[in-house]
């Protein structure tokens, strides 16, 4: 049997086999979709959804004298997209055909990028537990997308839906450098996050707008060498990527191991059976038959685009996080929280306007995620809105509720999404503040229990906290505690 | 006014502004032609009903500021037309229906222009000698039995016929200016990017270019200045001003230089088309232009550079038709992959398939940089010889084809001598440059010769003035027996 170990203090990943241990070496192609009214080449809609090829134009559908059109959006967004991953943008790139047959498929070719890609090299820089880690990007690509072929609607029929036909994707090659399933999870959390934060790519992955094919291979530990690798085919979500990772690469293990050696091919994840098949070996590999598409002419960008663009950038998650750091006095791990998605720092950063920041980066972090966990919802949808949240925390700091009491006042608000200011005063909640009537209390607690106060005097400390318990039953939870506790302090001294 | 059919576009176009003729008359008249058809078999589709319907609408309402005023029009039959089958010549589109008009044909009929019909040609424009059509052969109006060239062919036999006042073709290789000197009628490849490919069934993307095909330069300018223009659905389409040829036409061409390249001079060319050449210079010299020896040194791998660019272009073009979408599907075959392979099989004719798969091998890996790549290397050669030539010549004056019209079924089992038809056009199609062929002789037999003049990019109108001027003193007159109406 073979297993894994995870090596803490260097954060490795490794596979432990029966004849040594093994490194995991990663490569993602992610498929990303551009987020664009239009598609790549045609004015048809993109909106998720819709009724089966109810968006579908005769350029989609590939009529014949039918001819592609160059969505200059779509360029933009991925001349964004490179910017915002530190690529270089290349000012010549080609669209080129890659033939081959699908029903799914109208014009017999995909209309995408091979020599000549819009972006080149370029990096991603992940925060892992064990410190930062720079992934490197190969490249970034605009193609269209295929249609989709539907085989269960009928035993002997295929149906083709081609609303998808045509839309616009980004395809984003990582170099090799991921060696974990939690890199791999730290990797599309981030570059999702970039591309969400610069509006290029929605990231919604329920809705197939991030895929990615996943290239794995093994290796000894410490040796140098890429293994042979195989290519799992579009997988739709972080976590399938990860348990096909785990899967493939002890299938890998187990195979060497055994004397035999890995084919070059291209595998499917079987989500039900957690496991991954092959699908066609190398032998068996489409010859594309990539040639320069003759329809449209080289894309020629010109650096003011370019250079306005990037002007126009907005603040980065990476950027963002050093920012909140020196501005908020947060620690990196917070800020990296807090920073993930461009909605929660948007919702932070509302609160901390008028708001006191320690409060509101423990309760968004605290309570606020607890709930959002626990309803599957993202923060935009929370009926507690950064305002609402703002209000809270404000009548902590004035004294107005404890935060016991705030506790309280969350739980109603994040069901009825009710102003805690109308929860605190129809229910009373406010804190007794007025140290002329605690002092009253107090006193009466003290002539009550003067046993107690002798015992104290002498030395029994703990007793303070049943004096502070006296209080708060008697006040019904409403005494505000740090006025207690002085009051307490002052009068046991005497 | 029994001649009308054999009439100019021009000189019936200005009938009607003069309101000497209607457009109902002009119109049955060309139908009445058309009933002649049978044996020529240029139309694939007649529009008859539609045709007349449209004139007499115009003649209730005329409107005489457009160029084409009333004007009925046959064209090539890889135009789209909305609501009208349009066929590439093909059996896989044989009931195929746009619902969409090609920009071509609709600059036609902003102009004032209507479908008369559509006319047949090689399948997929993939011919010499319109013998590949789904549709059979089309016969030349010179001679019985008589290919008219191709692709256009069914576009030139029916505009040498006066079965269309005129018509369009489109141009890969010499589609047009091949079957124009094979009817002794003028035919026009543009500018690539002049006119607009929106529309057009494609053949090979870097090289189609749609063009007039007419009885007289004149007409040839008229309906020019009707078809160009920019496109923005076109991404090939060239933004430039639209231009008055027929306006701007004129026949003094003093002192323009005309280069004789001597490389198109080839082994065994008929001496007919050797006088021919001759007699073309002499009269460009008489016109006052100036005759300027010149060298076109790669000429001699254009042939070959095409018979790589074009099928690899169209393997790829032609991957559409697959019976998934329209068009033809075979019944036969319970999978994917087998309906792909018969519909395929079924659909295409031998030359399609031919080009198919020599297009799909040039572009496999491990042959496509010896093929593909160095045939774009070389287009670049072929291209600089025009460019470098151009700093010293206005344009350039060629035979149009090695050779007069062959019988039907001469060259249709020998692929290699059908394609060297097309060793004096294809250099025009890889460089993206206007030529036009004018007629300008017979051969032996009395069959059509023409000449061509290349021009430089853009350069449309003076290549058309220098045409002008070289037809006012050849004189053709086409003289036809009419053994089709027989």
């Amino acid at each position: 049997m073979v297993g894994k170990v995870m090596n803490k203090e260097k954060g490795k990943y490794l596979i432990e086999g029966e004849k040594g241990k093994w490194e995991v070496v990663i490569g993602l192609e992610v498929h990303a979709q551009v987020s664009s009214n239009s598609k790549l080449f045609s004015g048809s809609s993109t909106k998720f959804g819709a009724d089966p090829n109810t968006q579908v134009s005769l350029v989609d559908s590939a009529f014949p004298g039918m001819l592609p059109v160059i969505n200059e959006f779509c360029v933009q967004q991925a001349i964004k997209t490179g910017l915002g991953l530190n690529a270089k943008i290349n000012s010549y790139s080609v669209f080129d055909r890659k033939n081959y047959f699908y029903a799914d498929l109208p014009q017999g070719y995909q209309i995408s990028q091979y020599k000549n890609p819009i972006v080149g090299e370029g990096k991603i820089t992940l925060d892992l537990p064990s410190g930062t880690k720079t992934i490197g990007i190969e490249r970034l690509h605009l193609e269209q997308d295929a249609g989709k072929s539907i085989h269960d609607l009928d035993p002997s029929n295929t149906y083709v839906d081609l609303n998808r036909s045509g839309v616009a994707l980004m395809e984003i090659v990582s170099k090799p450098d991921l060696s974990s399933p939690d890199e791999v999870n730290a990797y599309i959390k981030k570059l999702r996050s970039i591309m969400r934060y610069l509006g290029t790519c929605d990231g919604n992955m329920q809705e197939g707008s991030l895929r990615a094919d996943v290239n794995v291979s093994v290796r000894k530990e410490g040796n140098k060498e890429l293994g042979t690798r195989c290519e799992i085919k579009n997988v739709n979500s972080i976590k399938f990527m990860q348990m096909a990772i785990i899967y493939e690469a002890q299938r890998q293990v187990e195979l060497l191991e055994s004397g035999k050696s890995i084919d070059q091919e291209t595998r499917l994840f079987d989500t039900k059976k957690n496991e991954t098949r092959s699908m066609r070996s190398k032998e068996d590999a489409h010859d594309y038959r990539y040639f320069p598409d003759p329809d449209l002419l080289p894309l020629n960008l010109n650096k003011e685009l370019i250079e306005n663009i990037k002007k126009n950038l907005p603040e980065l998650p990476d950027q963002k996080k050093e920012r909140f750091i020196n501005n908020y006095s947060l620690t990196a791990y917070e800020a990296n929280v807090l920073v993930s998605e461009k909605e929660i720092s948007d919702y932070f950063e509302e609160v901390v306007k008028t708001s006191d920041i320690k409060l509101a980066k423990n309760w968004i972090m605290g309570d606020l995620f607890a709930s959002l966990n626990e309803k599957n919802i993202s923060i935009s949808q929370s009926r507690v809105t950064a305002k609402k949240m703002s209000q809270l925390i404000d009548s902590i700091s004035s004294g107005v509720i404890s935060g016991r009491t705030a506790k309280e006042v969350f739980e109603i608000m994040k069901e009825s999404g009710e102003e805690p200011d109308k929860i605190i005063e129809s229910k009373g909640l406010q804190q007794k503040s007025d140290p002329k009537e605690l002092e009253k209390i107090i006193e009466k607690i003290l002539t009550d229990n003067k046993d107690k106060v002798e015992q104290y005097k002498s030395g029994k400390d703990k007793l303070f906290g049943f004096f502070v318990g006296q209080v708060m039953k008697i006040s019904g939870g409403k005494a505000n505690p740090q006025l207690v506790n002085q009051i307490l302090k002052d009068k046991l001294k005497k | 006014m029994a001649d009308l059919t054999k009439k100019s576009l021009t000189e019936i176009v200005s009938l009607i502004k003069k309101k000497e003729i209607k457009s109902e008359e002009v119109t049955n008249l060309f139908i009445k032609n058309i009933e002649n058809d049978k044996k020529l078999n240029s139309f694939i589709t007649n529009s008859n009903e539609h045709a007349v319907k449209k004139a007499k609408n115009f003649d209730k309402n005329p409107k005489f500021d457009t160029l084409l005023p009333g004007i009925p029009i046959a064209v090539k039959d890889l135009f789209c037309t909305k609501g009208v089958k349009t066929t590439a010549g093909s059996k896989m589109l044989d009931n195929f229906i746009p619902n969409y008009e090609s920009t071509i044909t609709k600059n036609l009929w902003n102009e004032g222009a209507f479908l008369l019909g559509k006319l047949n040609c090689d399948e997929y424009a993939m011919g010499s000698s319109n013998e590949t059509s789904f549709f059979g052969n089309v016969m030349n109006p010179v001679a019985e039995n008589t290919v008219p060239g191709g692709s256009s062919g069914g576009s030139a036999s029916a505009l040498a016929a006066d079965l269309t006042p005129t018509t369009i073709g489109t141009d890969t290789g010499g589609s047009i200016r091949q079957p124009a000197s094979f009817t002794g009628t003028v035919g026009l490849k543009p500018t690539y990017g002049l006119c607009s490919r929106w529309g057009i069934v494609a053949f090979a993307s870097s090289l189609d270019q749609a063009g007039p095909m007419t009885k007289t330069v004149e007409d040839c300018a008229l309906m020019l200045e009707a078809m160009a223009g920019f496109d923005e659905k076109d991404s090939t389409s060239i933004n430039k001003k639209k231009e008055n040829y027929s306006k701007n036409l004129t026949s003094n061409i003093k002192g323009l230089k005309i280069g004789i390249p001597k490389e198109y001079r080839v082994d065994g060319m008929p001496k007919e088309i050797d006088k021919l050449w001759e007699n073309g210079k002499k009269i460009l010299k008489e016109s006052g232009a100036e005759i300027i020896d010149i060298s076109l040194p790669n000429t001699k791998y254009a042939l070959p550079t095409y018979y790589i660019v074009a099928p690899a272009e169209a393997s790829s073009n032609l991957a559409r038709y697959d019976g998934v979408k329209y068009g033809f599907r075979s019944n036969k075959g319970t999978n994917l992959i087998e309906m792909y392979e018969n519909t395929r099989s079924e659909g295409f004719g031998d030359e399609v398939k031919r080009r198919i798969l020599i297009g799909t091998y040039v572009l496999s890996s491990g042959y496509y940089d010896a093929y593909y790549i160095k045939a774009q290397k070389v287009r670049q050669l072929i291209k600089s010889d025009f460019d470098e030539s151009f700093k010293k010549v206005d344009a350039i004056l060629t035979p149009s084809t090695p050779s007069a019209a062959f019988k039907i079924g001469e060259k249709k089992n020998d692929p290699i001598s059908m394609y060297l038809n097309d060793i004096f056009t294809v250099p025009v199609n890889l460089a993206g440059i206007p030529a036009i062929s004018i007629p300008a002789g017979t051969d032996n037999n009395n069959y059509p010769l023409g000449l061509q003049l290349i021009g430089k990019t853009l350069d449309e109108q003076k290549l058309l003035n220098i045409a002008f001027a070289t037809e006012k003193k050849i004189n053709f007159k086409q003289n036809l027996n009419r053994w089709w109406e027989k």
